[in-house]
């Protein structure tokens, strides 16, 4: 192909619109839209966080850095991934860049951190981290979430572990915070409304740099349930096989633990993975075969749920300009706006947004294969329209505490 | 609140203790000895080990046998560590807070170049084709790999025994721990071993990362979880001392695995509390003496 200095002209600018930007903005009539990325991109969560930015600025150049006719301005910020951070980069986002809508973050732990502040600050908020009670309790307006809540995959994984692998025993292990207690919590109501028993639940810390003690507390059980997030799901299944467990106890896991985007880390300690995630990068939509192939070409990897999330975070906002039709820089219109946003083709699948701002979409049940020299996610079921609530009764849910450590409280621990 | 644990699972922790004990002295006994020797704090030996197992992680990419990939690491990192203690620490001598900075900063620096170079994803490598089967005791696998690590930490241990009690530079080192200033006197070039044990301490730090990386996993913040391991095994141990590092190693192992498993309600503190003790009733270590 000739390469033509216009066109090279071109992509430079189109890829390099976000750096541009930033320095120079656009003099127009319309002034750009902003949207802020708030991420990780330094210390032990900056994986994720790469990641969110890869899947955001893949659907900004894809879209040429226009969305229905608005000029984009994107701002990155870099919380470091703790919520003193989060709060800082957030106001920095808001009050200095005066962006229209931020995007992330990506652990609970920050979500928590900048919720109220958003909200007063009537800024709307498109969410990765997963804290549920920011889409329940303590709903907040201007947030919205179209990854999934904590328990909202677990449910899911509940369900299939009863109903199709017709497990009756089964322990859970999570790391030490909400993330893993919400995760666990969710399992383990669905899996004991439907005739199970969890018979052990174990809490490593965060930071634990051997498995070999937890793993060799686990007993007899028809299956494990695992909800770790990061680095740590590659060193925990490599202890599991290590000692001998996997083949003998199947290995169940969330979305973390199993992420397309790990699979690259992990080994044959991972074969045979059963997991439940809100996307998958095998799934067959146009916007799917266009992200995989874009991440693929431009970052040489495999698009995960942080990928993914942020590129149907940005249709979101999309979407919810091309409704507002001019009128996108109202922030109050344009949070009512992302909620009543309606899509039927994102990397996921079709999503819409219940009343409290939560995704009401497919959730997936894949298992992991060798294929060659890579290890690929299998969708072997898909459930549709999974709500947050599961097929629990909304104001029921509601009623209850939200999930934590101890509840709800396991009847059957041994 | 304690667990009550199985025979069998005794076992296994048992075994694991000797195990993790192990590689918490490779990663150790580097930091001893230059703290014993240089009375620095050397706060970039979590980096220094984490940097080693990247450098592993590349090499066994690039299809580098195992051992000699953990020698090269630990050979590339006695160069950076030599030049570093060369060029920028030997400035500071005597300045305790300044040679802290020093190495909080390089610790710092040395993280963000390696996300940098290999993203923020996880690597962990497989150990070598002929050691990835396991034992079997008592009806539970055990990894030989990990046990493997523990002769290897044995061996590591008998040779710097036989390198600080029965050589002539492990005299001097010996000297420069006692007593600097008249070690000068003498006519030995103690800037010179300071050098020489720097690079020795990296060196090793990166060969316990090489170790490590199959079951510990590579992953930015690695470095900061491993140097408060290292902290705790040479203030339990005594600084400058090698059978302290080898102690204090396997007191660390044991506590770990049997401390997670049957108090896990004190899994964060368990590690510190023996620490404390020491601190309180020993300051100086099990095996260190007091330094004048």
């Amino acid at each position: 192909m000739a390469v033509h200095r216009r066109r090279v002209l071109k992509g430079l600018a189109a890829s390099g619109a976000a750096i541009a930007t930033m320095r120079a903005p656009y003099v127009q009539a319309q002034a750009p839209f902003k949207l802020g990325l708030l991420t990780v991109k330094t210390g032990p969560l900056a994986q994720g966080g790469i990641q969110m930015e890869q899947g955001i600025l893949t659907f900004l150049k894809e879209k040429n850095n226009t969305l229905a006719g608005r000029k984009i301005e994107f701002i990155s910020a870099d919380s470091g991934g703790n919520p003193a951070g989060a709060r800082t980069k957030a106001q920095e986002l808001i009050e200095r860049d005066k962006v229209n809508v931020i995007l992330g973050p990506l652990a609970a732990f920050e979500l928590l951190a900048i919720t109220n502040y958003v909200r007063d600050n009537a800024t709307p908020l498109i969410s990765l981290a997963a804290a549920e009670d920011v889409t329940q309790r303590a709903a907040n307006p201007f947030v919205i979430r179209p990854s999934a809540t904590s328990a909202q995959c677990c449910h899911v994984m509940g369900d299939y572990a009863t109903k199709e692998l017709k497990f009756r025993r089964a322990a859970l292990i999570s790391e030490d915070f909400a993330f893993g207690y919400e995760q666990m919590a969710g399992f383990q109501r669905v899996f004991e409304d439907n005739g199970g028993r969890v018979v052990k639940k174990l809490w490593p810390p965060l930071v634990t740099p051997d498995y070999t003690p937890y793993v060799a507390q686990i007993g007899k059980v028809d299956c494990v349930f695992n909800g770790f997030a990061g680095s740590n799901p590659v060193r925990f299944m490599r202890t599991y096989a290590d000692l001998g467990l996997q083949g003998k106890i199947p290995l169940l896991a969330g979305w973390t633990a199993m992420d397309d985007a790990l699979l690259r880390s992990l080994g044959d300690e991972a074969v045979g993975v059963i997991s439940a995630a809100y996307y998958s990068a095998d799934l067959d939509t146009p916007s799917n075969k266009r992200l995989v192939a874009d991440m693929q070409r431009d970052y040489k990897v495999l698009p995960g749920g942080y990928s993914a999330g942020m590129y149907i975070a940005g249709q979101c906002v999309e979407a919810a300009i091309q409704k507002l039709d001019g009128k996108a820089d109202d922030r109050k219109a344009l949070a009512e706006a992302l909620r009543q946003v309606s899509l039927t083709d994102t990397p996921r699948g079709p999503i819409q947004f219940d009343k409290y701002g939560n995704v009401i979409g497919d959730v997936f049940i894949r298992r992991c294969e060798r294929k060659g020299k890579q290890l690929v996610n299998t969708v072997i079921k898909t459930y549709p329209k999974v709500s947050q609530f599961w097929t629990y009764n909304e104001a029921d849910f509601l009623k209850n505490p939200v999930y934590a450590r101890d509840y709800p409280p396991a009847k059957y621990l041994e | 609140m304690m667990q009550q644990i199985t025979s069998a699972q005794a076992v296994i922790l048992a075994i694991n203790s000797f195990a993790l004990g192990g590689l918490l002295f490779l990663l150790s006994a580097g930091f001893s000895l230059i703290f014993g020797l240089m009375r620095i704090p050397n706060l970039m030996h979590g980096a220094f080990f984490m940097l080693g197992a990247y450098f592993g992680v590349s090499l066994l990419d690039w299809g580098v046998n195992f051992w000699v990939t953990a020698l090269l690491s630990g050979l590339a990192m006695a160069v950076i560590g030599g030049i570093i203690e060369r060029f920028l620490l030997r400035r500071l001598e005597g300045q305790v807070l300044p040679q802290v900075l020093l190495t909080l900063g390089f610790a710092f620096i040395i993280a963000d170049v390696c996300l940098m170079i290999w993203t923020g994803d996880p690597w962990q490598p497989s150990p070598p084709q002929n050691l990835r089967g396991a034992v079997q005791a008592m009806g539970m696998f055990f990894p030989l790999y990990r046990l493997v690590v523990l002769a290897v930490a044995v061996a590591v241990a008998i040779a710097l025994w036989i390198l600080v009690d029965w050589t002539r530079l492990g005299a001097m080192i010996r000297a420069g721990v006692d007593d600097p200033a008249i070690a000068r006197v003498c006519g030995i070039k103690v800037s010179q071993l300071f050098t020489i044990v720097f690079c020795l301490g990296a060196a090793l730090a990166a060969f316990a990362g090489v170790m490590g990386a199959p079951f510990l996993s590579v992953y930015p913040g690695l470095d900061f979880e491993m140097l408060p391991l290292a902290l705790i095994v040479v203030i339990l141990g005594g600084t400058g001392s090698l059978l302290g590092a080898l102690v204090g190693s396997f007191i660390l192992g044991f506590l770990y695995n049997f401390g997670q498993a049957m108090f896990p309600d004190l899994a964060y503190v368990i590690l510190f509390l023996p620490m404390l003790l020491i601190l309180v009733l020993r300051p100086q270590g099990l095996f260190g003496r007091v330094v004048p």
